[in-house]
């Protein structure tokens, strides 16, 4: 870089952040541009989040150099970041529900008139930071009453308040309506024009095709490349972020899929109090011996399609059939009976009970099975051996029926939630991110028993966020965006290129 | 014997004494519990001041030195509170029936070694005085009964003008903002630079101050003796208090009343045979809360994080 050129507002060099095993950003370069709107993309997990949360202080980076307008800066936590003027918006807000957004803009910053907090000036000050955005915030309403938008327009206000000349926004539009996106994106080319500088981190390629200068991709940690806009098309982008990386070259075994096991119509769901369509209409079939996979990045309604199928949550509308026979809004236990079994995505929460052991754990869910429990109390001999049984089956170590869940390795537990879900022959295994967090010898494990619960025929929905994992296991690939399923391909004619677009902008041309 | 000799102006002089240790903790209640600290420790504490103001008060003869006494016992107090609660992150309600068992175990004893007492310190010690507002006695007509009511001791006084306080720090003050701000989300308080753990100590050492008060006017503001177990619950009716009062000072202000109001009443009645027995006054403030906690009528809701200790999320 010459002399006479002006510095970088934000320069990262050779930045690496290390947790514990996993490098999150390793070795990592970003030079953004004083003035331009520029986009950091990368698929769930890519380090994306975690390059901005170096940047604003929030982790100390293990090595490299990180530069502010020219000027080599310690970042050791975010008072340094917004001493340098960073600010930033985060995914989930930093709002206090219950004060109005006056107070929640200027805490930590009040400007006083002797001991009182001067409430008048703050509010010619926000005002006026509003007006220039062109737009106004009803500053005396308790935030927790104000629209997602309106919240998130009380986070960037926050932002500028505090003096931020760089503003990072961490994906700004997950939680906005379509409308509320547009509001947005007027509102950054406003900033832009006052001479801010914006990173945005987005997996979104419509966004980043529509307003940024420049490109940043990440994939696993590392920066791949910087381009312009003008000078890349979103098929680039698109396979630039989901490139392959194989990890177990497993080839399944050739399966002929049987009848007709599970029917999805017309399913969707509705968040409760609000006009975002969280599930949109999805419909598929998926039929004995056959694995469905559905790819698409975390947060397009994989999740609440997962807990609508097992029960966890009540859809707005459509149905769900299992061999012909409705069971749209069953309990929980309605559904286990009728033949779904689920590999929850949230292990540790939702899939044991981290406090009790592996045994307790094998057995709730089959509490009422005959077997195991008579009128009132549990048969205890008849638990205990089912335990061994499937410990010895499954592989579960240690091989200990009397040891807390929270002993085990991430693998170990994976291991006794499949033991437990496949212990009672279902007909649908619903499968959500079933090796999250898991090491390779895990993930094969896995995969195994997935491949071989399909060759016993049994019906299985595979949600991931990798995609690797579903083209590896899926007879066939449904691609979701926004609530909706938006392309869907078979092993054979799976083009990565294709359902990278999909997954990332929902539509598959350029 | 009729109502009208229940409803004078004795029953009026005494629902604000029984309502000044009522006001007094709960205004420490609406401290701790707005920067995020349940304090069920108010029980023991309104103990511990009872008897220090008390135990002050006869080593010196000066009631005033009593008062600094049970003050200074609610702080040690609220300061093992704060620095379980805050600092060790432990539950707030495990520290706080420890404490008050503490507390209770505590007087018991020192009840014993001090005063060779197993109920209750026989000798009367002296008593704050009653202090007159000069001009009440001036006004024609009503000056005589206004003063004969308002005639109180200067805790009574103290407890009321605390509540303007109190709303003044919280509503229009910087330590007022970031005070509730803790209470109601601390990860965003912390993101902002604004120190929790002092703000939650701030909040727990004040109730423990206010508590302290609230024991002293049972034994020297009121009643210059102290008995065993003399705060008989209102350290949990203070916080019944609180929640009525939704958390705000001129709330708890108007709820401390009522509850003093049901109590005094409970003590006139007792013995005239009257219909309703007294203890069903007594029993009003808890009925009362749990319809208002359960939304019956006139919802109520605290501060968000209160009870819970706050881990810094990595």
């Amino acid at each position: 870089m010459s002399s006479k050129q002006a510095p970088y507002a934000v320069e990262m060099l050779q930045v690496v952040k290390r947790f514990s095993q996993v490098l999150a950003v390793d070795h990592a370069n970003l030079q953004v541009k004083q003035g331009e709107v520029h986009a950091v993309i990368g698929e769930n997990g890519a380090g994306k989040s975690t390059l901005m949360r170096l940047l604003y202080g929030f982790y100390t980076a293990d090595s490299g150099t990180i530069r502010i307008n020219g000027q080599t800066v310690k970042m050791t936590d975010p008072g340094v970041a917004i001493a340098h003027g960073i600010g930033m918006v985060h995914q989930e807000f930093m709002l206090v529900p219950r004060l109005n957004a006056l107070d929640n803009i200027i805490l930590g910053q009040e400007p006083r008139k002797g001991l009182r907090v001067d409430r008048q000036k703050a509010r010619e000050e926000i005002t006026r930071l509003a007006s220039e955005l062109g737009f106004q915030v009803d500053l005396h309403t308790e935030v927790r009453d104000l629209p997602v938008g309106v919240q998130q327009k009380v986070e960037l206000l926050k932002v500028l308040y505090r003096g931020a000349s760089i503003l990072i926004l961490d994906e700004p539009t997950a939680v906005l309506t379509p409308q509320e996106v547009d509001e947005l994106f007027e509102m950054l080319e406003n900033l832009q024009k006052q001479g801010k500088t914006i990173i945005l981190i987005t997996h979104k390629l419509d966004e980043v095709m529509a307003i940024a200068d420049r490109i940043t991709v990440m994939r696993r940690g590392k920066t791949v490349k910087t381009v312009s806009k003008d000078s890349t098309t979103s098929g680039e982008l698109a396979s630039l972020m989901v490139g392959r990386n194989v990890i177990l070259d497993i080839t399944p075994p050739p399966v002929e899929p049987g009848e007709k096991v599970l029917t999805v119509r017309n399913l969707s769901l509705q968040e409760p109090g609000s006009a975002r369509v969280l599930v949109d209409r999805v419909s598929f079939e998926v039929r004995e011996g056959e694995i469905l996979g559905i790819a698409g990045v975390s947060g397009n309604g994989q999740s609440e399609l997962a807990e609508m199928l097992t029960g966890l949550t009540r859809p707005t509308s459509g149905e769900i059939l299992i061999r012909g026979q409705e069971v749209t809004f069953g309990s929980v236990r309605r559904k286990r009976e009728s033949g779904i079994a689920h590999i929850p995505e949230d292990r540790r929460n939702t899939g044991l009970v981290m406090a009790l052991s592996v045994e307790d754990n094998l057995t709730i869910g089959h509490q009422d099975n005959p077997e195991l429990s008579g009128k009132v109390l549990l048969k205890r001999q008849a638990i205990e051996e089912r335990s061994d049984r499937l410990i010895n089956m499954f592989d579960i170590r240690p091989p200990r029926r009397d040891v807390a869940a929270w002993h085990l390795s991430g693998g170990n537990q994976q291991k006794v939630i499949i033991a437990r879900e496949l212990a009672h022959d279902p007909e649908v295994l619903v499968a959500n991110q079933p090796t999250r967090g898991l090491d390779v010898a895990a993930m094969e494990y896995v995969y195994h028993h997935l491949l071989e619960a399909r060759s016993q025929g049994k019906a299985i929905v595979l949600i991931s966020m990798e995609l690797d994992e579903v083209l590896t296991l899926s007879d066939r690939i449904l691609v979701m965006y926004n609530g909706r399923i938006v392309g869907e391909f078979s092993r054979t004619n799976a083009d990565i290129e294709q359902i990278g677009l999909l997954m990332l902008q929902g539509r598959e041309a350029g | 014997m009729s109502l009208g000799t229940v409803f004078n102006l004795t029953l009026l002089h005494q629902t604000i004494v029984q309502a000044t240790p009522l006001l007094l903790t709960a205004l420490g209640g609406v401290f701790s519990e707005r920067s995020g600290t349940a304090n069920i420790a108010l029980e023991g504490i309104i103990m511990m001041g009872a008897f220090f103001g008390y135990a002050g008060t006869y080593y010196t003869g000066n009631p005033w030195f009593g008062i600094v006494c049970a003050m200074a016992a609610g702080v040690v107090v609220s300061l093992i509170h704060a620095v379980v609660t805050a600092t060790y992150k432990v539950d707030h309600i495990v520290s706080g029936i420890a404490l008050n068992i503490l507390c209770q175990g505590l007087t018991g004893y020192l009840l014993v070694v001090l005063f060779q007492s197993q109920g209750s310190a026989r000798e009367f010690v002296a008593q704050l005085p009653t202090i007159s507002i000069p001009f009440l006695k001036a006004i024609p007509v009503v000056g005589s009964v206004l003063d004969a009511v308002f005639s109180q001791g200067p805790l009574v006084y103290l407890a009321f003008i605390l509540v303007l306080v109190s709303r003044f720090i919280l509503d229009k003050t910087v330590f007022g903002l970031r005070f509730t701000s803790v209470g109601e989300a601390p990860q965003v308080a912390d993101s902002l630079g604004v120190q929790v753990a002092p703000i939650q100590y701030a909040g727990v050492l004040i109730s423990g101050l206010l508590a302290g008060a609230a024991g002293a006017q049972l034994t020297i503001g009121t009643m210059p003796r102290f008995v065993y177990l003399m705060s008989g619950g209102r350290g949990y009716i203070a916080l019944a208090a609180v929640i009525l009062g939704k958390w705000q000072p001129t709330g708890v202000m108007w709820s401390s009343l009522l509850f003093g109001f049901f109590f005094s009443l409970a003590d006139n009645l007792q013995g005239t045979g009257f219909a309703i027995p007294n203890e069903i006054f007594l029993m009003l403030p808890f009925i009362l809360t749990i319809v208002v906690v359960s939304g019956v009528i006139g919802h109520s809701e605290g501060p968000a994080h209160s009870g819970k200790p706050y881990v810094k999320e990595l």
